[in-house]
């Protein structure tokens, strides 16, 4: 039984936190991806093409088999080819990793645009979400815990990652051949081989986040269907601090940034929308110069990281 | 690459051809590379059935053939020219700056609202009033990120990325509050610019106004800044080696800040020409991508400031045939996109192939 109670000033928490989970998720997986890509030593900029192109094939994928978990599958194969592509270029001699990242939006959005264009009209089937309110009888509690399943995916894919990272040789290799290509070298490591697997898998998350954007939240696929969530990744990712677990925070804390505005309109407060919207930009911003220095790396940066070293 | 069994040397003009050569490798790769883009999109054209050789009739119809074509490619070419040095100027000292966009959307609003302060003033000067304020704003916005970068090594292409954003947040907000123009309803802006404020067009013969004159002579001074002075010798010697330049006792800070200040405020005029020539007053229309396509004309033009010209005209005419392409040969308009984003791929890629060819270098044509 649900009742649409009056609750007052509290629904603004309420629908910060409801919005939070719903707009984190795409900010999730895709500094997950950037994370992992970026802890081998490369840095992926092309994030936002990846994950448009991702939202554009699991939406097709979606409405072409009625399933929308092929739609989630088929993003996160197209989000490896990028990241596969980008590995490879990467890999050349005197080729600015940070340029082919800008390159790789482009042509990213422009192919998901391209081929995305028969499937703006026609509705493919969503994601399902789970009920957490249903202890409430409260609706607006009801909504706000209304979790998607790709959210605790992305949830326990950040826990999984936190834990390859820490405990198993697997990570051990990433995180090698992201501090130093000549220790890897040495430990008999391919860091061509790692970094392009790594960029890969970096790739195929926030080609999940782009499936969870036109599948689930805001649902539809059209082509201003990102709000720059892919570029933001980089950024994300050194709020971080590299972290697996810390992308959960950042994301979750970028989501509410995002939802406070519409929380605080739904009561009336309309000023300063795009400022509330901006808020996440200039805490980032705040951060990254607080945590630069001139004289040392960024704490918590892999040594082999172009953009920090 | 073989060398020649002969001696070329014995033959007269090898000489001059040792001489040009070296030089010739930063011309003859990156046309062999949009050559190669090109080619590339000519196959993705062929696997979905279409003709690449109509496309690129109708980029030559659309953009190039007649005089109101040239005026539907020129007048798009103003704001491409700008941006691309916000990113061109900086890269020379290593500073990579994907921001443009947000200069250009604070440069487009200090023009439109310093243009209803100076309303009374002569149109002369209320003009420069707003053109300066433009160059200011976009100038401070970007040298703020090269003064971070100096003082505290935050990264500048990340930094300036997020600058974008909160510079169209701060846009979006402005102009629908404290500056909006209560008459604007569907679209927030800032009141219209009266007609004596407005830039018209430059005389001859087709409506292409004066900011792409003013793109060509920003792109042709930061030429020579460049190439022909101190200032420009140091950067490139900066550019090239920061620690060795610190060694010599250059000011690497000053030249940072001086470089980064100025292409920010080649994009603020951008954004004040897409006010006083374009739209008549600052509104979400200032965020159209301009800052973005300058990365790929300045990637594409080398970085050469002469080069951004052509480069960008180019790419203009591309972007002017999109309507033209999309009702002939029922293409989406994204195929422009994809295009650039095939070529662009390509092109930086071709960046390894430098140093590679012997015939590019001087020894080859001149033996011992």
């Amino acid at each position: 039984m649900s009742v649409s109670a009056d609750i007052g000033l509290w629904g603004v928490p309420l629908a910060i936190l409801g919005g939070a989970i719903r707009v984190s998720t795409p900010f999730l997986f895709v500094s997950l991806g950037e994370c992992l890509t970026e802890r081998s030593g490369r840095i992926n900029l092309g994030m936002e093409g990846t994950l448009v192109f991702g939202a554009m094939t699991g939406y097709a994928l979606a409405f072409e088999t009625g399933s929308a978990w092929l739609g989630v599958l088929a993003a996160a194969f197209a989000g490896a080819l990028f990241g596969l592509l980008h590995g490879w270029i990467c890999k050349f001699k005197g080729v600015n990793d940070i340029a082919i990242g800008i390159a790789m939006m482009l042509l990213g959005m422009g192919l998901a645009y391209f081929f995305g264009k028969p499937y703006i009209q026609p509705v493919a089937p969503d994601l399902p979400s789970i009920p957490l309110g249903w202890w409430s009888n409260i609706e607006q509690v009801q909504s706000a815990l209304q979790i998607n399943a790709l959210f605790i995916v992305g949830a326990l894919a950040a826990v999984a990652m936190a834990w390859v990272f820490k405990s198993t040789r697997i990570g051990l290799t990433i995180r090698v051949v992201g501090d130093s290509t000549d220790a890897a070298r040495a430990m008999g490591l391919n860091p061509n081989l790692v970094r392009l697997l790594a960029t890969a898998a970096g790739g195929a998350l926030a080609g999940i986040g782009g499936a969870y954007i036109s599948l689930y939240y805001p649902g539809s696929w059209n082509e201003g269907i990102s709000s720059g969530q892919g570029l933001m990744a980089v950024a994300l990712v050194i709020f971080a601090r590299w972290k697996p677990m810390n992308c959960f925070w950042v994301a979750l804390l970028f989501g509410g940034a995002g939802a406070l505005g519409p929380a605080l309109q739904s009561v009336g407060v309309t000023q300063g929308y795009y400022l509330f919207f901006a808020a996440p930009y200039v805490l980032t911003l705040g951060l990254l110069i607080a945590t630069s220095s001139p004289n040392k790396a960024m704490e918590g940066a892999p040594g082999e990281l172009s953009i920090t070293k | 690459m073989s060398v020649a069994s002969s001696n070329p040397s014995e033959k007269p003009g090898m000489a001059a051809i040792a001489a040009v050569m070296p030089r010739a490798e930063a011309f003859v790769i990156p046309v062999a590379a949009l050559l190669a883009g090109l080619l590339v999109f000519s196959l993705f054209l062929l696997a979905l059935g279409k003709s690449p050789v109509d496309f690129y009739a109708l980029v030559y119809k659309a953009g190039f053939s007649s005089a109101f074509s040239w005026q539907n490619t020129l007048s798009r070419v103003a704001p491409l020219l700008l941006a691309a040095l916000c990113v061109a100027l900086p890269v020379r000292l290593g500073l990579m700056i994907i921001g443009g966009e947000g200069a250009i959307a604070l440069g487009g609003l200090a023009a439109a609202v310093v243009g209803t302060v100076v309303a009374g003033a002569p149109s002369a000067i209320g003009m420069i009033a707003m053109a300066g304020a433009a160059a200011l704003i976009g100038g401070g916005w970007i040298g703020a990120v090269g003064y971070l970068r100096i003082k505290r090594n935050v990264n500048e292409t990340i930094a300036s990325l997020l600058m974008a954003y909160i510079a169209i947040a701060l846009l979006n907000h402005l102009v629908e509050g404290p500056f909006r123009d209560p008459a604007s309803l569907n679209k927030p802006s800032t009141a219209p610019l009266i007609d004596a404020l407005r830039v018209g067009d430059i005389p001859i013969g087709i409506s292409v106004h004066w900011g792409f004159a003013a793109g060509v002579i920003a792109c042709i001074l930061s030429w020579v800044l460049i190439e022909r002075t101190t200032i420009g010798f140091a950067a490139r010697i900066a550019g090239d080696n920061m620690r060795a330049a610190q060694v010599q006792g250059l000011p690497v800070s000053k030249l940072i800040l001086a470089f980064c200040a100025l292409g920010g405020a080649f994009a603020g005029l951008a954004g004040y020409f897409e006010v006083a020539a374009v739209h008549g007053s600052a509104n979400g229309s200032l965020v159209a991508g301009y800052g973005y396509t300058g990365i790929l004309v300045a990637f594409l033009a080398r970085h050469n400031p002469l080069a951004i010209i052509p480069v960008a005209i180019l790419l203009a005419g591309l972007e002017a045939s999109s309507g033209l392409i999309q009702r002939r040969m029922d293409l989406p308009d994204a195929t422009v996109l994809v295009l650039e984003g095939i070529v662009f791929v390509i092109l930086l890629l071709s960046e390894t192939l430098y140093g590679r060819f012997r015939i590019f270098t001087a020894a080859y044509w001149v033996q011992k």
